[in-house]
């Protein structure tokens, strides 16, 4: 079987974004950019069906600049067979990538395709439940563990107050959370190995996809402070505290 | 023009989200419908229709919405979407879920995790882990979003809204409920309750013992930092933050937590924030209103015996 695996490069999720004093919005064509951590746990779950036997192609694709060769490279370090990029220069929103993603998975019959479930950056947290619902094939988000079996995959998700397990037929969707594994330490040499490998690349607008803009972000600005906790001596006084501003009865 | 609110139920009763939901709808001063769907309905109806506000409850009442799926609300939704200029749910798992797929289908672009709306089409919402707040403006004909409940108060239970049956489509089966792991507390759940206290990974294998005589004092929640979760010190339903539960009580006491980013992106809306840790420097000073440097071990026993006194 084969699988696919959604990539986004995006702002490292160490890096505070900053907001541009010309534009008034977040600029992150500076930034230190890296694979989003999601989809790393995603092509690390890839990986392991692969080493069990129970995957034999995993397709990585990126949709961005020439700079998400980097992470397509990453793919390629923690084991992928293919690269693919779709290349646009202008940042595209989640529906323009879950249609081109639509027009990947087309192309490339897998049988079951991962994303991460939200790319750290923006947190739209959308596109593998609209790719799902666009190709018609069943969607687990949040997955903390996965199984194939029979023909069908099993996840179990994290809802609120514990986990759900749904099993759904393939092809389907899979939206990656923190807990679904420990993505392996790349070692220097794979990641030189892929440096060399292929990485074919697709033009976003010859895809005939839509990728007009629907939402337009008018203005960032940074949540109000707290101007820094008032140092109190011991527990007496905190509960005393707590009482007078009368959170505690 | 009219919108069409999604419920969301546990066990016999509406989810506090959907008050907060329904709060949120009421900002465009339109008819608001609110979609009810279960298996087994009767119960809940009456509850539904006192949601103030509410013009109409559609019940849609199946076997299968015993445990829903997103294949399935997903068509009940389409089936009736072209009914409405403006279609919202909380922003909770299963809302997350559905929602974009909803709008995927009717070519539409939902705006998701909203905080304020400004009519009748800007909407701010957090992003980079709560770091930045973006106004959007949302150009779609059709206004479909999913709003962080903690930011809307409950509406209230004075309504009289008009019951309507509506049929559910057939079974999808493209996937299939197996099974579920919840744990039944005796605490409030974490993202509704008025106080919680939450440990970090320093608190080990006392986690517990620390913990639940306050929480239990305070009628607060428990929450837990992610090193903390993965340390197996805390369930995975305890994590507070980017990737956990997001909160907004009026009182959060962080215990030897350091205050990392993604943390402080599930706290950062709480009225109070009391930070109770042995290093000064600990970034989560900086984002509390009160502090304690002092080790939590002598710390939390003392504040159990302190709260006892009253
Ligand atoms: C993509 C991504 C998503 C994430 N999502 C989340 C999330 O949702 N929620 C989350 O919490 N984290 C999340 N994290 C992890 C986050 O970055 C931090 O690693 C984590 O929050 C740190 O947890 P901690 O405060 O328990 O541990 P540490 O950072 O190790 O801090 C321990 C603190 O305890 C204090 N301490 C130690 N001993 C004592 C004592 N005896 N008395 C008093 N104080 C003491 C120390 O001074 C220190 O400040 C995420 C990370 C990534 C990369």
């Amino acid at each position: 079987m084969k699988v696919l695996v959604a990539v986004k490069h995006t702002i490292d999720h160490n890096v505070k974004p900053n907001i541009h004093p010309d534009t008034g919005l977040v600029d992150i064509a500076q930034v230190k950019k890296a694979i989003n951590p999601f989809d790393e746990i995603s092509l690390e779950e890839a990986v392991r069906l692969k080493e069990r036997g129970q995957v034999n192609e995993i397709v990585a694709v990126a949709i961005g600049g020439a700079e998400a060769k980097d992470s397509l490279r990453h793919a390629y370090a923690l084991g992928v067979d293919r690269a693919l990029l779709i290349e646009t220069d202008t940042p595209l929103q989640p529906l323009a990538v879950a249609k081109l993603l639509k027009a990947i998975v087309t192309r490339e019959q897998p049988g079951l395709i991962f994303l991460g479930k939200q790319a750290v950056g923006e947190d739209y947290g959308q596109t593998g439940q609209m790719l799902a619902a666009l190709l018609g094939v069943g969607v687990a988000t949040f997955a903390s563990a996965i199984q194939l079996k029979d023909g069908q995959v099993e996840v179990t998700r994290e809802v609120d107050r514990g986990t759900q397990t749904l099993s759904l037929q393939l092809p389907a969707v899979v939206t990656a959370d923190l807990r679904l594994n420990e993505p392996r330490f790349i070692k220097l040499p794979n990641l030189m190995m892929a440096k060399k490998k292929p990485i074919e690349t697709l033009v976003a607008s010859e895809l005939n996809v839509d990728l007009a803009p629907r939402f337009r972000v008018v203005s960032a600005s940074e949540p109000q402070q707290k101007p820094g906790a008032i140092q109190l001596a011991n527990v007496q006084e905190l509960v005393a505290k707590l009482r007078q501003v009368e959170v505690l009865q | 023009m009219s919108v069409l609110v999604l419920a969301e139920k546990d066990g016999n009763q509406l989810k506090p989200s959907t008050y907060q939901a329904v709060t949120a709808a009421s900002a465009w001063q339109l008819p608001i419908d609110l979609l009810v769907y279960g298996d087994n309905l009767d119960a809940m109806a009456a509850e539904a229709r006192q949601l103030a506000g509410v013009r109409r409850v559609l019940l849609a009442q199946a076997g299968h919405f015993q445990h829903p799926l997103v294949e399935d609300v997903l068509e009940l939704v389409l089936g009736i979407a072209n009914q409405y200029t403006h279609v919202l749910s909380a922003h909770s798992v299963f809302g997350k879920s559905v929602i974009p797929g909803i709008a995927a289908r009717l070519d539409i672009a939902p705006i998701t995790d909203v905080i304020e709306i400004r009519t009748p089409s800007t909407y701010v919402r957090p992003s980079y882990a709560g770091n930045i707040l973006s106004t959007i403006e949302n150009l779609e004909p059709v206004q479909i979003i999913t709003v962080r409940a903690t930011a809307f108060r409950a509406c209230s239970r004075d309504g009289e809204a008009e019951l309507v049956t509506i049929d559910a489509p057939a079974v999808r089966g493209t996937s299939k409920w197996i099974g579920e792991q919840l744990t039944h507390s005796e605490r409030p759940e974490l993202n509704s309750a008025r106080v919680v206290i939450a440990g970090g990974r320093s608190l080990g294998e006392e986690f517990n013992n620390l913990l639940d005589p306050i929480a239990e004092r305070l009628d607060a929640a428990i929450g837990a930092t992610r090193a903390c979760v993965d340390a197996g010190f805390a369930a995975n339903e305890l994590q507070v933050g980017q990737t956990g539960t997001i909160i907004a009580p009026e009182l959060y006491i962080a215990v030897g937590i350091s205050g990392a980013m993604q943390h402080l992106a599930g706290i950062k809306d709480s009225k109070i924030i009391v930070a109770i840790n042995h290093d000064p420097d600990a970034p989560i000073f900086k984002h509390a209103d009160y502090g304690l440097v002092a080790d939590l071990f002598t710390v939390l026993p003392e504040l159990n015996t302190a709260l006892q006194q009253h």
